[in-house]
């Protein structure tokens, strides 16, 4: 018998050993004790920067898989990165087993067959996420067909402090009217920061008639005439900016700074916590809330994914799984430390779990799912990139 | 025996790990920048990259800020230690700065970036200060300060940086150029202090300090964390753009990336040729001046003004340190309180840890780059001793050509060229990056104590049947105990500072605390600046008090020594 086995083994075809099956769940943890993860993730925002660092504790303390974060300024680098190793035919293992992405750049990598899988709906948790509430099985309205999973939930949220601006506002002329009578009191991070792209997109989903035309492609025809409302709205508001749009904060978190001080009034974010979380870390004054528009604002989640030629694909997924755990995601939620949303459904959820992330406090500054209001779909991912590339040359080299 | 043989092959070595990766990295340059990158299936050459470029509509202001930011940083830190020296060299103002240079030197660019632009900034410490008192503001002005469209706070960040390395190379030069006795006799004749100064010394001083000055301009042009941190965004340096490009995911932006750079290498060629033909014009107009035989009217108040600007370099990175402090250990801090609500250890607590792995990292880069600095440069001094190997005046100039060519014309191109032979990135190759920077520091900063060691010394200790490496083991290397712990220091200070190096060469997988700083100054978080900023400042200073304590204990009780 244990001959048969060797000899099945030298027998079986090649790729049956380059990949591990994601569905053999015990092979995979067993494969991945003592792997070591490079997970490549923004490094902008320290809260994030401390869970990342808790999740790699805990999956060492469970799966004996040592995680380690390479913090990007640019999801985009990752990206790059694993592009050039296929140029340069690194095909086994490369520097990069696991991105936290989305949109465009998920999308080209989808496209370019950089990534591993399909993975994501084999995982054990995949059973808790909730795929009917959530938009986990499209990203920018692409299909994932799982080769990323998710872990958090984001939805555009105007941050504005009540000492200096106490009602929010219900749509974006509103916001173009309210800059008129209260110029250099708003800013948004400088595209391409995703968030600064967002909101682009915010703004154009808002003062379209019909924003349902931007879940296609963009097209060469219907490009200028669908993005002109966008370009006379930001020609009308770049001069009542924060410093006249000259200079714009190159982040969402680094806005935050900017309102404790009282430059701003009011910025966006992209996630509906992050507020509470800052007035916990003393970056926001504790009279800081949360908005969202009448017609409601941009949603969309955030996915992990794993290169083609990770060298521990096994341990990424392990990583990657552990992100949907009840365990993580109460700890995302919780705005003392990151104030993500969950991707979990709670109603799959044992009792206890439950409870646990009823017991949370979402925070003084959070609103409730309820208030958070319609979800909008974000945009197909080709709106985005054009819109930041004309962004660039509109405004990026003003002066 | 074998001893014998290796050490004359080490100048040659010394050469390569310094210029190796230099052409390497120009020819990884090249190549793309003229549409040849086969790894992204691109085959050249074509101007393709090069009309990419031209067509960007942000290019005529990058270029002219980089051309702006150094040559005002490089004049004016000129000018300010030109005119302390001479007004004040010798006297206790003087040696108040003089003692300030070494702590003023080894804070690293990036974290003297940070203590200005908390300082400075329309909500910075100097506005809280005054708010609302002075000023009436309860907010803060919305002034582009900070990332102003010329650029000028990221050159007055370069000021405050330059001002203390050009003064420390401006004393080494004022022991050769007999100083004392030409004002002396300058101001006998009726000459003003600083007239006289400027009349007899600074041809003499000048004609030395040259090549630092070269290097000054090239860095002012061509640097990257600074830029990121006080620089403008709408458009950025060219220097800033060419590593955004580098780092599109889209490969054949690399090609305009390298187009960038060999335009920026351009730039700053174009630059030093301006700046050489300006010394003509200005010795032109110099002799002149002296001709004229005016004894000088204005000397004490341009004096005054050149300490004033002085005092404020020095104490605005001295301030931004503190303001660093505070923030690190700041609880809510709203404007225009002058001090934080409370002070808190719970920053501390959050970033502590992360900036340990980074200091571990750190530390290991920098102790083997500077330590593999320090045996090549002793080798090469060595060889020069024993063998007449000596630098010729031209060859100096090797040393400098590192340090003059612009950063992002280089790395990016060995970066690309190691992903063409399929290299790893890591710490190996960042290592051999910092050791193009690092080696040349560590060799101006040794060479000169080392060649003036008395070597009758040496011919006592042969007399005594030492050998040659017994001479130099136990009796040079002693002597010049700190000496060589001075330049280990200044090497593990610059290896601490690289930014670039690290980030490009190390793909992003080697996470020092200088780019673990720099990669903050996007979020913001100030408090998280604060403690990373100091920490860095930390990995940089305290080698440089260790090798001024470690000689005085060592000779406590040789007395001989404990100056040399």
């Amino acid at each position: 018998m244990k001959h048969l086995a060797v000899l099945a083994a030298l027998l079986a075809p090649v790729p049956a050993l380059a990949d591990i099956d994601p569905a053999n769940w015990e092979a995979v943890t067993a494969e991945a004790e003592g792997q070591t993860v490079f997970w490549n993730a923004w490094g902008g925002s320290t809260t994030t920067n401390d869970f990342i660092a808790w999740v790699g504790e805990r999956v060492m303390e469970d799966y004996g898989v040592t995680l380690e974060h390479v913090k990007l300024t640019d999801t985009a680098d990752a990206v790059t990165r694993v592009l050039s190793e296929k140029q340069a035919g690194e095909d086994d293992d490369g520097a990069v087993d696991m991105i936290w992405i989305n949109g465009a750049n998920f999308a080209a990598m989808k496209e370019a067959d950089l990534l591993f899988g399909p993975y994501a709906e084999q995982l054990p948790n995949w059973a808790v996420v909730d795929v009917e509430g959530k938009t986990v099985q499209t990203d920018f309205t692409v299909p994932t067909d799982g080769f990323e999973s998710p872990w958090a939930m984001a939805q555009v949220v105007f941050v504005h402090d009540t000492a200096d601006m106490p009602d929010g506002l219900g749509s974006m002329q509103e916001l173009l009217e309210w800059t008129a009578a209260n110029p250099g009191r708003f800013s948004y991070p400088q595209p391409p920061d995703f968030l600064g792209t967002t909101f682009l997109k915010q703004v154009l989903v808002d003062i379209l008639p019909d924003p349902s035309v931007l879940a296609d492609p963009a097209t060469d025809e219907n490009y200028d005439e669908i993005t002109a409302p966008l370009w006379s709205y930001l020609d009308e508001l770049t001069p009542n900016l924060w410093r006249e749009g000259k200079a714009y904060p190159p982040t969402g978190t680094a806005m935050f700074p900017l309102i404790a001080d009282g430059e701003l009034d009011l910025s966006i974010s992209f996630s509906p916590g992050a507020a509470s979380t800052a007035i916990a870390n003393n970056e926001l004054p504790p009279s800081v809330r949360t908005f969202v528009l009448d017609k409601g604002t941009i949603g969309n989640a955030s996915f992990v994914a794993i290169p083609y030629n990770s060298g521990s694909k096994a341990g990424a997924m392990v990583v990657a799984n552990f992100l949907m755990s009840p365990e993580a995601q109460v700890r995302a939620q919780n705005p003392e430390i990151l104030g993500y949303g969950t991707v979990l459904n709670m109603d799959a959820l044992s009792e206890e779990d439950r409870a646990a992330f009823e017991a949370l406090d979402l925070g003084i500054a959070t609103l409730s799912p309820a208030e958070l209001g319609t979800v909008q779909d974000e945009p197909h991912p080709s709106w985005a990139t054009r819109i930041a590339d004309d962004w660039m040359t509109r405004y990026g080299v003003s002066e | 025996m074998n001893r014998r043989r290796f050490l004359p092959i080490l100048p040659i070595l010394t050469l390569l790990a310094m210029l190796g990766p230099v052409a390497a990295g120009l020819w990884g340059t090249l190549l793309p920048a003229f549409g040849h990158l086969p790894a992204a299936g691109l085959i050249g050459p074509s101007l393709e990259p090069f009309r990419d470029l031209f067509d960007w509509a942000g290019l005529p202001r990058a270029m002219l800020l980089s051309i702006s930011t150094g040559l005002l940083a490089t004049s004016i830190s000129l000018a300010i230690v030109m005119l302390v020296t001479a007004g004040w060299s010798g006297t206790k103002p003087f040696r108040a700065l003089e003692r300030l240079l070494s702590p003023l030197l080894s804070v690293p660019h990036a974290a003297a970036a940070f203590g200005l632009a908390f300082l400075i900034a329309p909500s910075g410490w100097a506005s809280r200060l005054l708010s609302p008192g002075l000023t009436g503001w309860d907010r803060p002005p919305d002034l582009l300060i900070v990332q102003d469209t010329w650029g000028l706070t990221m050159t007055a960040g370069l000021i405050v940086k330059e001002v203390p390395f050009l003064l420390l190379i401006t004393l080494a030069a004022l022991g050769q150029a007999d100083a004392q006795r030409s004002v002396a006799i300058s101001q006998a004749l009726g000459y003003g202090r600083v007239t006289g100064w400027l009349k007899t010394v600074f041809p003499r001083v000048y004609a030395q300090i040259r090549p630092p000055i070269y290097v000054v301009l090239a860095y002012s042009m061509s640097v990257v964390d600074v830029a990121v941190i006080l620089g403008p965004n709408t458009p950025p340096s060219l220097s800033v753009q060419i590593v955004k490009w580098m780092s599109d995911p889209d490969l054949a932006m690399r090609l305009e990336g390298a187009a960038g750079a060999l335009l920026q290498l351009g730039l700053v060629i174009g630059a030093l040729v301006f700046w050489r033909l300006g010394e003509f014009v200005f010795a032109r107009l110099g002799a002149h001046w002296v001709g004229s035989g005016m004894r000088g009217k204005l000397d004490r108040p341009v004096a005054l003004a050149a300490l004033a600007a002085g005092a404020i370099c020095a104490l605005s990175v001295l301030f931004g340190l503190v303001v660093l402090t505070i923030w690190s250990f700041a609880g809510f801090w709203g404007f225009p309180d002058a001090l934080p609500d409370g002070f808190t250890m719970r920053n501390w607590m959050r970033f502590g840890p992360g900036t340990l792995e980074a200091l571990g990292e750190t530390a290991l880069i920098a102790i083997t780059v500077a330590l593999v600095a320090l045996i090549l440069t002793i080798g090469c001094l060595e060889a020069e001793y024993r063998y007449g190997l000596t630098f010729s005046q031209r060859a100096v100039w090797l040393l400098y050509l590192p340090l003059l060519i612009p950063q992002t014309a280089f790395l990016p191109g060995l970066q690309t060229l190691m992903l063409s032979i399929g290299a790893d990135e890591g710490r190996i190759p960042v290592m051999l990056a910092h050791l193009v920077f690092v080696l040349p520091y560590v060799f101006l900063s040794l060479a000169d104590p080392f060649r003036a060691w008395d070597t009758r010394m040496g011919t006592i200790a042969a007399a005594l049947r030492s050998s040659p490496n017994g001479v130099l083991w136990r009796v040079r290397m002693p002597m010049l105990l700190r000496p060589i712990l001075t330049a280990l220091a200044v090497g593990l200070a610059v290896s601490v500072g690289q930014y670039l190096a690290t980030l490009l060469i190390g793909g992003g997988r080697v996470a020092t605390l200088t780019t673990e700083a720099v990669a903050l100054a996007s979020g913001g978080d100030r408090r998280a600046i604060g403690v990373y900023g100091l920490m860095q400042t930390g990995a940089a200073l305290v080698p440089f008090a260790l090798a001024l304590l470690i000689p005085t204990i060592a000779w406590r009780n040789r007395r001989g020594l404990r100056h040399g």
